[in-house]
């Protein structure tokens, strides 16, 4: 059988479904005696043993979260509260329970201030916990899973997450979440798949999950197992035959040094950026902190993530793009009103620049941040110089209050765009004047130039990165980058592209930025790409690429290392390439 | 009875971390321990209070503390807050 969920960590996982029971347990009032009270607080000191037990075993990290849990099990005032209720109502435990923890978890939630409120799930949490304790219910113990388990739950909490051994779990499936959810997060640190919005999964069903494509086929066929372990295997050959570019520069085989860049979005990902081998973060996707959440995060909580980030890479760039959301996303306290052309509409600069107080505290959290490491400001959705320049005057007076505050700056921070409408792209002169370097959004360009929404199946095969006026563009952004002398990078999808990769190199492209678990891949093509031939190739040629399948004869001519034939292009070579579309 | 007043200046006021330094620093006193902000009091020794406070960067709370070893339990609470709070 096969289920199709949503893949918020990518990798194969195969192995037996756990699944984590959720015990139905009765919350309503009911008359009861004193001894309750003694039943209670029996369960709270055992459930605070349990867990300092278990977070002797854990990391620092997750044996905090479990430290903070039993300081609250020994909360005077909590426990006091859930006693008085039981002496005053002559209630039972459980009543009790859910009443005082709901109290406080809805109190959170309405703080209107944003850690509170995410201490909500934590009290929510610790109440299920205390429940299962006082109906005998053994905690899951996530330490002690069955190998090769893949851990399958409605959601994940706090709790059972800190505990988890990473050896024995191959993946995780729950029927709620999303990317931004507490399991995607965790299941992404770990470098384990997860697929998201399937239930129905019984415990033991033996399960091959694809956490890139979202898909689950449960109780696999003999064929389909064999199928799915040779590709694991093939996987696992490829990333260790890679292992050898580890630590080796990234440069062409005539010495031409390029930049490998990290995308990251989640705080989580800062450490995985780190440990990539990667020259620094191309493109910090500061979305991922407004999202799922009922206000805006604070310049305090801002300047956190990015310093880490900061610190995490030291003299290693780190380019933060500011906020960049629009109507697609549906985040009430921001005021975004879904819009009938969302792409084309109130977004990013055009967005930021209306809510002047919101955009100047991202814009102190990261510059107070490049105090602490090397820091770049990367503008998005750029189309008018005046864009640019409002951006840098408000920057500029940013820089100045800081200043006269006395708070910590980097000084002199480089100011960047990405290059990702069509006007930006055609006047890439103009704004390399202006701005200290571009990062070509390859995804929203394409996107822009073809006019196609590519989320749209009736028209996504117009979509393509490979069409000449796509490639076209990119070449005219980078020989004008070169120009003007200022470093022209990659972020979008087409950065991990490896049938892109010689392309964007001989185009002069400095920089590529992508995936992390990409970089050794890409790494490995560079250093195989002879620069200046295939710069020689390119210039001859990419002013006369007309379709697809040209592009593609470029592309594959680039990789052969064999010159095309001249006009009219590669004649020879459409016989032998398929056409990436379907258009027969 | 012992009264200060005192500036907290963790980037992220009392979340859950230092809140639970907070605590552990004064629990082990016998003095009664608690603080005033915004004409509210909060028993400093109960995290979930401290929590509910929501006590943010550079707001000033005000700290009782009565007992027999209120002294001491104030240069304490006073250090750790001074210290961080394991920030």
């Amino acid at each position: 059988m096969r289920l199709q969920g949503a893949g918020v960590s990518e990798g194969i996982g195969i192995g037996f479904a756990y699944v984590l029971q959720e015990h139905a347990i009765d919350v309503s009032k009911k008359d009861a005696g004193p001894e309750e009270g003694y039943r209670f607080s029996k369960a709270a000191e055992a459930l605070s043993r349990i867990l300092g037990e278990r977070a002797a075993a854990v990391d620092k990290e997750r044996a905090e979260i479990l430290e903070s849990h039993i300081m609250l099990l020994r909360d005077p005032v909590l426990l006091s509260d859930v006693e008085k209720m039981i002496t005053d109502e002559r209630c039972n435990g459980e009543y009790a329970v859910n009443a005082v923890f709901e109290a406080y978890a809805e109190l959170f939630r309405q703080s209107g201030d944003e850690l509170l409120s995410m201490r909500a799930d934590d009290m929510r949490d610790i109440k299920n916990n205390l429940l299962a304790v006082m109906n005998g219910y053994a905690l899951p113990d996530l330490s002690v899973l069955p190998k090769d388990s893949i851990l399958t739950a409605e959601e994940l909490t706090t709790s059972a997450a800190a505990c988890i051994d990473e050896a024995l779990v191959n993946g995780f499936v729950a029927a709620k979440g999303g990317t931004t959810s507490h399991m995607a997060i965790i299941a992404r640190s770990m470098g384990l798949p997860a697929v998201v919005g399937v239930g129905g999964i019984a415990h033991g069903d033996r399960l091959i999950i694809n956490g890139g494509t979202g898909e689950i086929i449960v109780n696999p066929s003999q064929a389909e197992l064999a199928e799915y372990r040779s590709l694991m295997e093939g996987r696992r050959r490829e990333r260790q035959a890679l292992e050898k570019y580890r630590g080796m520069p990234t440069e062409t085989s005539d010495g031409r040094q390029v930049e490998l860049y990290a995308n990251i979005g989640l705080e989580a990902d800062i450490l995985k950026a780190s440990q990539a081998d990667a020259d620094g973060v191309g493109l910090f996707r500061t979305e991922f902190l407004f999202m799922n959440r009922s206000a805006a995060p604070s310049e305090e909580e801002q300047f956190a993530v990015y310093k880490k980030a900061a610190l995490a890479f030291g003299k290693r760039p780190v380019i933060i793009r500011t906020l960049d959301i629009g109507g697609d996303k549906e985040i009430p306290y921001l005021g975004l009103e879904k819009e009938e052309n969302p792409f084309l509409g109130w977004r990013a600069i055009r967005y930021c620049a209306d809510r002047e107080e919101l955009f100047a505290a991202q814009l102190r959290a990261i510059l107070r941040a490049s105090a602490f490491g090397t820091i770049k400001i990367m503008l998005p959705m750029i189309a008018d110089l005046r864009e640019l320049r409002y951006a840098r005057s408000l920057i500029r007076r940013l820089c100045g209050e800081l200043a006269a505050q006395g708070i910590a700056f980097g000084q002199n921070i480089a100011v960047g765009i990405m290059v990702e409408t069509p006007a930006a792209a055609l006047l890439a002169g103009a704004f390399a004047k202006e701005a200290d370097f571009f990062s070509i959004g390859t995804n929203d360009l394409t996107q822009y130039v073809m006019a196609v929404d590519r989320g749209n199946q009736k028209v996504a095969k117009l979509y393509s990165a490979y069409n000449p006026a796509v490639l076209r563009l990119i070449y005219h952004v980078s020989q004008e980058a070169r120009r003007h002398n200022i470093p022209c990078g990659i972020c979008g999808e087409a950065g991990s592209d490896p049938l892109l990769t010689r392309f964007f190199v001989g185009c002069g492209i400095s920089e590529l930025s992508m995936a992390s678990a990409c970089v050794l891949e890409i790494r490995s093509i560079i250093r195989q790409t002879a620069y200046a031939d295939a710069k020689a190739m390119i210039d001859a040629s990419v002013e006369q690429l007309a379709d697809v399948e040209d592009s593609m004869a470029l592309l594959q001519g680039l990789e052969s290392g064999q010159p095309l034939r001249t006009s009219p292009l590669g004649q020879t070579n459409r016989q032998v390439i398929s056409s990436p579309g379907s258009w027969s | 009875m012992l009264r200060r007043q005192i500036t907290i200046n963790n980037p992220s006021g009392l979340h859950m971390r230092p809140a639970g330094v907070f605590v552990k620093a004064a629990t082990p006193f016998q003095s009664a321990v608690s603080f005033d902000i915004r004409g509210h009091t909060y028993n400093a020794k109960s995290m979930i209070n401290v929590l509910s406070a929501a006590v943010k960067r550079g707001d000033e709370i005000e700290l009782r503390i009565e007992g027999e070893d209120e002294q001491a339990c104030m240069d304490a609470v006073v250090s750790a807050i001074e210290s961080g709070l394991g920030e």
